[in-house]
């Protein structure tokens, strides 16, 4: 292997990565919030990507990512409402089942509404064979969106834990959900809050990777399993290891079809998320310190 | 101030507290105490919201606020420091009182809430020294310094105090004390539940105490260090 070939399937596998990334960032925010999976997460990738397409006929590519997003919020913030919201105090177990139900639900009306035809939007710039030489790396302007859009979608949401009193009070929520009612903060409203901010992350992310990947009414389920995977490599709860550890199955899923044939390419992931729920349940950064101070 | 008739709290079969009634009257500090698993804390969390009540009337300051939400009896101006402290660990001491101030925020009350920050600096000066230090990385005398300044910070027109003894030593023990003292010399209204009877008493105006769910005794704090029942059972005096 050459140095420019490893050169390009790093690029891939950090394309993929921060992709990964940001949707381990979705479960992570409410699991933060409610100490559940939402095993739908997958979905909320999906319907960002389908909306898109289906706006992408009637608007300017922008505005039918926007509104895709946005739509895929307020389906986030219906879907707590109905069937999170009222219940008082639910087992893990009941949650678990809870979320499964509303991810084959959400496919199942996916594929009425939409049928089963693949789809994606247009490359942002250029078509599928333009590509930028960078060092001697071509590189296709479309990775150049995904990691610039999810990069600034990380600092985004970090700058909104760290400074607005709205993320604060969702971290008072997620630290200590009764104290952070002793303050008059709505736990309620933060939980519905949360799933707003995940349905969105998700649906962005949804939007950008359907030029590369495509996008079908149940594409949700691959991504929800690598996203699911790479949140508990860093820890669940931990949104910034979950960037390092996307980046990691990434990348190691790129390299691998350098040794092992490409249909074990999504093996990995799975390999990886048993390993690691057997050796380390904590995640790869996961220590003790970090899950008594745990953030976002 | 405050006023509960004939309560009752279960979890699920298990009855804790039976026909509790007792009174707060404005600029009090009144205690109650008793052995653990009396139901003090269930007493509190019961009053603040957190837990639902079966049955009976609380009234705060005139208004029924029996099986209401935890965030509306906070706006309404009572305030819990809850049992154990429960700081936000992995925020800073300056982000915690500012939680506690979000009653102020919220009715855009910016300069009272820089005063609150203010005042509670200056009743705990190691927190404005430790503004930026994690929560989590405070002594225990010191979250539970930071717990009862976070609950000022809303402006209360009572707080309750779950045990801000526990677990520290004599000499800070003293420093709370004082300042839950001179909270109620500067006016506040102080409802303190306390299984250190006799330094409770000693601050308190009057006193409950509560023995399996039920008030037993109750009356003026002076009466209740006389009293040889609470003495043999709460002041760990032997009486001839
Ligand atoms: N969440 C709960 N579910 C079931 N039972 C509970 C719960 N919380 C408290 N209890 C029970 O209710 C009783 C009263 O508990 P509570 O915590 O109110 O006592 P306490 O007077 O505050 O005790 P301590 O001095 O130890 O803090 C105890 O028997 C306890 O086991
Ligand atoms: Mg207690």
């Amino acid at each position: 292997m050459n140095i420019e070939l490893f050169s390009q399937y790093l690029v891939a596998g950090l394309t993929y990565g921060i992709i990964y990334s940001i949707v381990a960032i979705g479960f992570n925010i409410i699991y933060n919030t409610t100490g559940i999976i939402n095993f739908a997460q997958g979905e909320f990738v999906m319907i960002g990507g389908m909306t898109a397409v289906t706006l992408y006929n009637f608007m300017p590519m922008p505005l039918a990512i926007a509104a895709a997003v946005i739509i895929t919020m307020i389906i986030g913030a219906l879907i707590e409402i109905v069937f999170i919201r009222w219940l008082v105090s639910p087992s893990v177990l009941r949650m678990i089942i809870i979320t499964i139900g509303i991810s084959i639900i959400t496919r199942e009306i996916a594929l009425h509404v939409w049928d089963e035809k693949v789809r994606a939007l247009p490359y942002f710039t250029g078509t599928a064979v333009t590509s930028i030489s960078i060092g001697g790396v071509h590189i296709s302007p479309q990775v150049i969106w995904v990691v610039g859009i999810c990069t600034l979608v990380v600092l985004v949401l970090n700058f909104f834990f760290s400074y607005t009193l709205l993320g604060k009070q969702m971290r008072a929520c997620s630290s200590n959900r009764n104290a952070a009612r002793l303050c008059g903060i709505s736990a309620k409203n933060m939980v519905t809050l949360s799933f707003v901010l995940s349905a969105g992350i998700g649906a962005l992310a949804g939007c950008i990777v359907s030029p590369i990947t495509y996008v079908q009414y149940d594409s949700g389920t691959g991504l929800a399993i690598k996203g699911f995977t790479v949140a508990v490599l860093g820890g669940l709860g931990n949104s910034m290891a979950a960037v390092a550890a996307g980046i990691i199955l990434g990348v190691l899923e790129s390299f691998s079809i350098w040794i092992m044939p490409t249909a074990f390419k999504d093996a990995i992931s799975i390999s990886i998320l048993l390993l690691i729920l057997f050796v380390r349940p904590g995640g790869i950064f996961g220590n003790k310190e970090a899950l008594s101070l745990k953030e976002f | 101030m405050l006023k509960i008739k004939n309560l009752e709290t279960s979890y699920g079969k298990l009855k804790v507290l039976r026909r509790i009634s007792m009174h707060v009257s404005p600029g009090e500090i009144v205690t109650i105490i008793g052995a653990n698993g009396a139901g003090k804390t269930t007493l509190l969390n019961t009053i603040s919201g957190l837990v639902p009540a079966a049955s009976g009337e609380i009234q705060f300051s005139k208004e029924n606020i029996f099986n209401l939400s935890t965030e509306k009896i906070v706006f309404m101006g009572c305030s819990l420091v809850p049992e154990g402290r429960q700081v936000f660990a992995a925020m800073s001491v300056k982000e915690n009182l500012l939680l506690g101030g979000y009653v102020l925020h919220k009715r855009k009350q910016k300069k009272i809430l820089d005063q609150e920050m203010e005042k509670v600096f200056e009743l705990f000066p190691i927190l404005k020294e430790r503004e930026k230090q994690f929560a989590g990385t405070l002594s225990g005398g010191e979250q539970q310094m930071l717990a009862i300044g976070r609950s000022l910070m809303a402006k209360p027109k009572m707080i309750m105090m779950d045990e801000p003894s526990m677990g520290l030593a004599p000499l800070i023990v003293k420093d709370i004390f004082r300042v839950v003292r001179g909270l109620r010399d500067a006016g506040n209204t102080v409802l303190l539940v306390e299984q250190n009877a006799k330094a409770a008493l000693g601050i308190a105006d009057r006193g409950y105490v509560l023995e399996t769910g039920r008030i037993i005794v109750q009356g003026p704090s002076e009466d209740l260090l006389a009293n040889k029942d609470v003495q043999r059972a709460y002041l760990g005096r032997e009486v001839e």
